[in-house]
């Protein structure tokens, strides 16, 4: 079967699924941040199983993109939003498909822009392979395999409902 | 004045000139941007490493300390390496032509100027002329046109006010001598604002002002009559020539804004001005220190302004 004819798990059971493995590491001092967009989404989502009034954060990281140079700045790039002080925190950070591993790499330089975290945790939804940095998520709702010219990302209808929708890179 | 020299083929902002001509899809998107770098401004650390790596000159022909300094900390805030250079004061009084001076500065490696001059059109000669990489911002050229401070002032009307399409704007005072105010305009008229007014004395008023799409009034109560912003104009006194005033005293009299002028407005009408203030000529420190006053907010949200229109220059 190839990649896109694969039956492909529903979010909610991948949240549900990190939510069970998520429930026995939360400690105190522990923030959750989401990134932009479709982590916003997981984390809204987590939160909302986990059942527990945690402060939530977003980032955006078009401002700390390494490919600026070559692709500009993204057209919408939305306010990140740290409402906690990040000085001696536990972030889980959050987000919907882990790839190349850069969008990682420029969230955690985000959050060092807003203190010192004490620890920095990473849950993604999906992780699809194809890693560029050293960087491995501790938290994973499932691992998929990828042609390299697709691409999987997340969707929100109106209604709320989270979906997943793989198409072909052009 | 060619206005699509602003834009690359694919219709993306590649120098700022003048606001004239740039469609409500790039000013929404560079005050969406701002908003984003508002709130970096408002953390611990305050510069993001989007242009690091990049040279960005800001080259003054004509004195303004107050926008070169929010241009420089922008252009720091986005870790550029900035080169701050007072052209009146070198080459051009040893006779070196603008072209020449830009050609120079080039061969130096510079990725984006920021100009400022005294003659109208000189940001625009300036683009036509760069290498492809290179941006220009204009900084205020002549009275034509200084469209970062357009921006922020939108930037700052639709923070207070939520947006534009149920405004009366006014602006106030000297329009004939104001790059500022023409920016102003193009801008809320782009932005879908229904109702523009200015109100000035015939005498500082300019000849094409009926084709600018504005309401022209020459009373501060019937022009301020409900109005949900207040722009109020630095009189230029450094402009003045001839006898288009009697006296800065009588000017304050008839044009300056006052508490009780401010009545005629709406209650929660803002009151804004570009900067730097002639306190008891076109602006009373009640006003100026009032609470509907948001003066220092605009200084405020134009780095966040200026930081936007660079990025959005720099990625082109």
């Amino acid at each position: 079967m190839s990649p896109t004819t694969m039956p492909l798990p529903t979010p909610e059971q991948l949240i549900s699924r990190l939510a069970d493995q998520l429930s026995p590491t939360l400690g105190p001092d522990l923030a959750l941040v989401g990134i932009h967009t479709g982590g916003v989404w997981v984390m809204d989502a987590l939160a909302e199983r986990l059942g527990r009034d945690l402060p939530r954060g977003v980032l955006d990281i078009s401002f700390y993109r390494d490919d600026f140079s070559r692709i500009g700045l993204h057209p919408q790039v939305k306010p990140s939003d740290i409402p906690f002080d990040m000085e001696g925190r536990r972030v889980l950070l959050i987000d919907d498909v882990l790839y190349t591993g850069r969008t990682i790499r420029a969230a955690m330089n985000i959050l060092f822009d807003y203190g010192r975290p004490a620890a920095i945790r990473l849950a993604v939804l999906v992780d699809r392979g194809g890693r560029e940095m050293p960087i491995c998520p501790d938290f994973v709702g499932a691992h998929l395999e990828l042609a390299e010219h697709e691409n999987i990302a997340l969707t929100r209808a109106d209604d709320g409902t989270l979906g997943f929708k793989v198409n072909q890179r052009t | 004045m060619k206005n699509n020299l602003q834009l690359t083929e694919d219709g993306r902002l590649k120098h700022l000139l003048s606001l004239d001509g740039l469609p409500a899809r790039i000013l929404t998107q560079i005050l969406d941007t701002a908003a984003s770098f508002v709130a970096v401004g408002e953390r611990e650390v305050k510069s993001v490493p989007l242009l690091r790596g990049k040279a960005v000159f800001n080259i003054f022909f004509e004195n303004s300390t107050r926008t070169r300094t929010t241009f420089e900390i922008a252009a720091k805030r986005l870790s550029a390496d900035v080169v701050n250079l007072n052209i009146n004061a070198s080459s051009q009084s040893k006779g070196e032509t603008l072209l020449d001076t830009v050609a120079n500065l080039s061969a130096m490696h510079a990725d984006m100027f920021v100009v400022r001059h005294a003659a109208a059109g000189a940001a625009h000669l300036i683009a036509r002329h760069v290498a492809p990489h290179i941006s220009v911002v204009n900084a205020g050229d002549g009275r034509c046109a200084h469209p970062t401070q357009g921006l922020l002032d939108m930037f700052t009307i639709r923070h207070f006010k939520g947006g534009f399409h149920n405004l009366r704007v006014a602006i106030v005072g000297d329009v004939l001598h104001s790059r500022v105010a023409r920016s102003q305009i193009h801008g809320l008229t782009t932005l879908g604002c229904p109702e523009v007014r200015v109100i000035a004395p015939k005498t500082l008023l300019p000849r094409d002002v009926g084709n600018l799409g504005v309401h022209v009034y020459h009373n501060m109560e019937q022009g301020l009559k409900d109005v949900d912003v207040v722009m109020m104009l630095r009189l230029q006194n450094e402009r003045m020539q001839g006898a288009r005033l009697p006296s800065a005293g009588e000017f304050y009299k008839h044009w300056g804004l006052t508490t009780e002028k401010l009545r005629y407005a709406k209650p929660d009408a803002i009151v804004m001005h570009p900067g730097p203030m002639n306190r008891g000529v076109e602006i009373d420190s009640e006003v100026a220190d009032g609470p509907q006053a948001v003066i220092l907010a605009q200084v405020t949200f134009g780095i966040a302004v200026r930081m936007a229109v660079m990025s959005i220059l720099a990625g082109n």
